[in-house]
C-alpha cells in the first residue's frame, strides 16, 4: 500500500502514533492543517522576534564604549539575524514563503515578542537585555529543542548553542559596570527596574488565559506551560540578581520555603495587552525600521537579480 | 517547480495552497530560488544538511551560507544546491521503499550466532 492510497483516517492515525512515540514529524510527512498552520504561526512569530530583536541593541552599536564591547555586540546582533534566518528556513519547510512572512510582519498581521517594543536607554540596557531577555529566551527555547517538528527542533538546537554566549556577555558586562562607579551601578539598577517586568511577560499570558496552549502541548510543539517556564525563570534569576548586587523591582519576591520556588507579585497584563496590541513605546519605530530595511535596500536585491540573470 | 524538492520549498506534498499577500515587488528577492545548504563540520566527516536560504545565484548562495550557517567554525566546506534540483525518495518518510529492509535481518552481523570463544569476531 502506498502513502497515496491511505485515506485521511490512516494518515491521522500514523501522525498521532508518530507524536505519541516521541518521534519527529518531518517536512514530507502528512500532517493536519492545524498542526501546519499552528507551527507556521509559532515559528514565524519566533523568527520575527529575532529580527526585530536586533533593534534595541543595534541602537548601541555605534556608541559602544570600547572596541571590545563593540565587537561583542556586533557578533551578538549578527547572531540574532542568523536565528531569524534559521527559523524562516524552518517555516519554509511547511510551505510558507519567507518574503511573504516579512510582509505580514510589516503589515502587522503577524506578531513578535512584546519585549522588543521597549526602548534601550543606556548602555546598561545592553547588559540587561543579554542577561534577562536572552535568559528568558533560553528558558523558552531549550524545551523547543525537543519540538515534535524536526526542522524547528534542529533550528532551536543551533539557536540555543549561541544564546548562552548572549546571556554570558550581558552578565559579564553588568558585572563590569557593578564594579565601577556609583553612577554606573545606578545605571544598571535603572535598567533592571525597566526590563524585569517586561521579561516576565515574555512567557506569554497566564495558563488560564492561553487559548492555544493545550493543543500545542498535545502536538508536542510546546513542552511546558507559560507559567511553568516563568516560574523556572524567576527561580534562576533571583540568585543571579543577588550575586550581581541589584534589586529586582518586586517587593513581593520571596522564597516559599515549602515549594522551594520564589513567589512574585502580580504581572500587569493590561500593559502586556497594550504592547502586544501595537501600543507599546516603540512598536511604530520597530516596524517602520523593518519596512525601511525592506524597501530602501530593495535596489540591492534587484541588482543581484539582474547580475545573476546576465551571467548565469 | 517540481514537487520533489528536498527538505522545504513551496510544494511539500501535503501542503495546502498558501494564499500570497502584499504587493509583489518587481524583480527582487521574491524570485530568488531556494537553496539547501550542507556543511562539512570538519575533515573526515560527511556534509550534513543544515538549512536553507534564498540567493540570486550559486555563488551568492555560498557566501550567504557562510554568513548564516558558519559563524563559529561550524564547517570547513559548504555545498549549496537548488532545492528544486533535489530528487527525494518519496513524498512521505514512511514510503514502502524502505520496508523491504525490515525482513532482511541476515544483512546484519547480529543475525549470525558465533560461539563466544571464537577470538577476534
Ligand atoms: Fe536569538
Ligand atoms: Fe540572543
Amino acid at each position: 500500500m502506498t502513502a497515496a492510497a491511505l485515506d485521511d483516517v490512516d494518515l491521522q492515525a500514523y501522525f498521532d502514533a508518530t507524536i505519541a512515540a516521541g518521534h519527529r514529524i518531518e517536512p514530507r510527512d502528512w500532517m493536519p492543517d492545524g498542526y501546519r498552520f499552528g507551527l507556521i504561526r509559532q515559528i514565524a512569530q519566533h523568527a520575527h522576534s529575532e529580527i526585530i530583536g536586533m533593534q534595541p541593541e543595534g541602537d548601541w552599536l555605534l556608541a559602544a564604549p570600547s572596541l571590545r564591547r563593540k565587537a561583542i555586540l556586533l557578533a551578538k546582533v549578527q547572531d540574532e539575524a542568523g536565528h531569524g534566518m534559521y527559523l524562516y528556513s524552518a517555516a519554509e519547510t511547511l510551505g510558507a514563503d519567507r518574503a511573504d512572512l516579512t510582509d505580514k510582519l510589516i503589515e502587522r498581521r503577524q506578531k513578535y515578542s512584546s519585549i522588543f517594543n521597549y526602548p534601550s536607554l543606556t548602555y546598561a540596557d545592553v547588559g540587561v537585555i543579554g542577561w534577562l531577555v536572552d535568559g528568558a529566551a533560553i528558558c523558552n527555547q531549550v524545551p523547543l529543542c525537543r519540538s515534535s517538528y524536526g526542522p524547528y527542533a534542529r533550528a532551536m538546537i543551533r539557536v540555543c548553542k549561541e544564546e548562552s554566549f548572549h546571556q554570558r556577555q550581558g552578565y559579564e558586562l553588568l558585572m563590569t559596570m557593578m564594579g565601577g562607579t556609583d553612577a554606573q551601578r545606578a545605571m544598571v539598577q535603572d535598567a533592571v527596574d525597566r526590563w524585569w517586568w517586561p521579561s516576565l511577560m515574555m512567557f506569554g499570558p497566564p495558563d488560564d488565559d492561553s487559548p492555544n496552549s493545550a493543543q500545542s502541548m498535545a502536538w508536542g510543539i510546546k513542552r511546558h506551560s507559560n507559567d511553568e517556564l516563568r516560574q523556572r525563570y524567576v527561580d534562576m534569576s533571583v540568585p543571579q540578581a543577588e550575586f550581581l548586587g541589584v534589586t529586582l523591582p518586586d517587593p513581593e519576591l520571596s522564597l516559599d520555603p515549602e515549594t522551594g520556588h520564589y513567589r512574585f507579585g502580580a504581572i500587569d497584563w493590561a500593559e502586556f495587552q497594550r504592547v502586544i496590541g501595537g501600543h507599546g513605546p516603540c512598536n511604530d519605530e520597530r516596524i517602520a525600521r523593518r519596512r525601511a530595511a525592506r524597501d530602501d535596500n530593495a535596489w540591492v536585491t534587484e541588482a543581484a537579480t539582474a547580475y545573476a540573470e546576465k551571467y548565469s | 517547480m517540481s514537487d520533489l524538492t528536498a527538505e522545504g520549498g513551496k510544494n511539500t506534498p501535503s501542503s495546502p495552497p498558501l494564499a500570497g499577500s502584499g504587493p509583489a515587488p518587481g524583480r527582487g528577492r521574491r524570485d530568488w530560488p531556494l537553496y539547501e545548504v550542507f556543511v562539512r563540520g570538519k575533515r573526515g566527516l560527511n556534509h550534513v544538511h543544515v538549512g536553507s536560504l534564498h540567493a540570486p545565484d550559486d555563488e551568492m548562495a555560498v557566501h550567504a551560507a557562510r554568513d548564516v550557517y558558519t559563524r563559529r567554525n561550524e564547517g570547513v566546506s559548504i555545498w549549496v544546491v537548488k532545492a528544486a534540483d533535489i530528487t527525494a525518495s518519496s513524498p512521505d518518510e514512511k514510503d514502502p521503499m524502505f520496508a523491504p529492509n525490515g525482513d532482511k535481518v541476515y544483512r546484519h552481523p547480529t543475525f549470525y550466532e558465533i560461539p563466544e570463544n571464537v577470538p577476534h569476531m
